[in-house]
């Protein structure tokens, strides 16, 4: 009973810590280094727990991502329910990739979600980003089987689902 | 939903039900973003959501404010020095440019009592202190630790130490948004120091520069041409600096030359901006002079018309406005 609780907090809470970060400002120079990490967290619960993990909380994490972030509300959440559903639908063949496969799916994820961004800015009426704006994906997906591991390590050690 | 699906095969989980929700979100999002952009109400929720996003910003902020703090700690004494040393010459040179300002100003003062206005070199400024938060690389925003509670307004202009930032997009409770002068949507009325040409200084689309789209071809406009805020407009009160023109070349429809600016702003390194409080005159032409008659001197009865209406009048815009928000 506990322990369901608790495992339900951990889970909230990385999500929390998801948003948090995504707002924490770095220097100028590695700006564009900063890895989406919403959808690294949603896209790791979405393959270790599939039944907490729904289009619905996606939406929602996106609108909450967009008025935290002043963007275009609903900007994120369609980004983040592409993503999800994807990762869903693939559930069961990215948990049985080897890591570096699975980092490759990742990145081809991160990719398209890049893509759906810059289809929504232009549809906006901005203009077409500097090349750096394209590391961020690279970046996140080399940060991948290190989130992977650790937060799977951590939640051994707590031992929660 | 979860249960219904692991009936299916979970290695061919591609049902239409899943798809169809995708659908319904994906539609649901794209009629957010229209309103949104359409009606702009992602602001009134975010008013609304304030009490929960400031602290969230402040959470946010603090790795940042953490760093600067330990920076300040661990920085060595000899560089601390040095700086302190700057700082003093710098205060120094201050110094002694307000003492002959100050000689200016009085002159100025004067001059311009007989010219009987009533405008004043006096600055009315609050400071404040950016948040440091990262709101998406292509949003030219700064965050503020003073709100509505702290009296900040929309459209009241954010200057540094070296020149205008921008001015005041939202106002939350306990924050405030600053558009900066380097967003493409922003525009800054400004008057070219050396020519006195007037002219517009708009955001630039690639990073943090200004671009001035329209100068005529016969302008007489160089590199290293300072801009002032010409006042026009009634946004930004003039006199400002706003930056220096980089290039200048002709526009490709060959009507116009194409200027280049560096804001003279600090706009990714200050800290610290000052909230300007006396808004400048309001948009349009000056208020009609009130016929008053002949000079106070001229009429018999001088003694007993000691509340004349030029006395009363200045008191009503001020309640008309006031009764505007």
């Amino acid at each position: 009973m506990n322990r369901q609780r608790l495992s339900l907090w951990w889970f909230a809470g990385t999500l929390l810590f998801a948003l948090l970060s995504m707002l924490v400002p770095l220097p100028g120079a590695l700006e564009p280094f900063k890895p989406y990490w919403p959808a690294l967290f949603l896209l790791y619960w979405s393959l270790e727990s599939e039944d907490r993990v729904s289009l619905g909380l996606a939406f929602a994490i996106g609108l909450a991502a967009d008025v935290l972030n002043g963007v275009v509300l609903g900007e994120q959440a369609l980004r983040l329910c592409a993503l999800v559903f994807i990762a869903l639908r693939f559930r069961s063949r990215l948990r049985f990739f080897p890591m570096w496969q699975q980092t490759l799916a990742v990145l081809a994820l991160l990719l398209n979600d890049r893509i759906l961004l810059l289809i929504v800015r232009m549809l906006a009426g901005g203009t077409l980003p500097p090349a750096s704006w394209w590391i961020s994906p690279f970046v996140g997906a080399a940060l991948w089987p290190f989130l992977f591991l650790l937060l799977d390590d951590l939640r051994a050690r707590l031992r929660i689902q | 939903m979860a249960r219904a699906r692991d009936e299916s095969s979970p290695l061919f989980a591609g049902n239409a039900a899943g798809t169809l929700r995708l659908i319904v979100y994906l539609a649901l999002a794209v009629v957010l973003m229209v309103l949104d952009q359409r009606n702009g109400w992602l602001w009134r929720l975010r008013y609304t959501a304030a009490a929960v996003v400031e602290p969230v910003y402040r959470l946010a902020g603090l790795p940042a404010a953490g760093v600067r703090t330990m920076s300040v700690a661990f920085a060595d004494r000899q560089r601390l020095t040095e700086q302190n040393q700057r700082l003093r010459e710098d205060l120094l040179l201050a110094n002694a440019k307000l003492n002959r300002m100050s000689a200016v100003a009085e002159q100025n003062q004067r001059l311009k009592e007989l010219l009987d206005t009533q405008r004043s070199l006096e600055l009315n400024v609050q400071l404040a202190r950016v948040i440091d938060v990262d709101l998406g690389a292509y949003r030219y925003q700064l965050t503020l630790n003073l709100g509505a509670r702290d009296g900040v307004k929309a459209g009241q202009p954010v200057i540094d130490a070296h020149g205008v930032m921008g001015q005041v997009k939202e106002v939350l409770p306990t924050t405030a948004v600053v558009m900066l002068v380097t967003d493409p949507a922003h525009a800054i009325p400004v008057v070219i120091e050396r020519s006195g040409l007037r002219t517009v200084a708009y955001g630039s689309r690639d990073g943090n520069q200004l671009t001035l789209p329209n100068i005529p071809l016969a302008a007489d406009v160089r590199a290293g041409d300072r801009l002032l805020t010409s006042g026009l407009g009634g946004r930004f009160p003039p006199g400002f600096p706003v930056g220096e023109i980089r290039s200048v070349a002709p526009a490709s429809t060959g009507m116009f030359q194409v200027a280049q600016a560096q804001p003279a702003a600090d706009i990714d390194r200050s800290e610290d901006v000052l909230l300007l409080h006396d808004q400048a005159e309001p948009d349009g032409p000056p208020a009609p002079v009130k016929p008053m008659g002949p000079p106070r001197d001229l009429t018999p009865a001088a003694g007993d018309l000691p509340a004349s209406p030029a006395v009363a009048k200045p008191a009503t815009p001020a309640t008309t406005r006031g009764t505007q928000p």
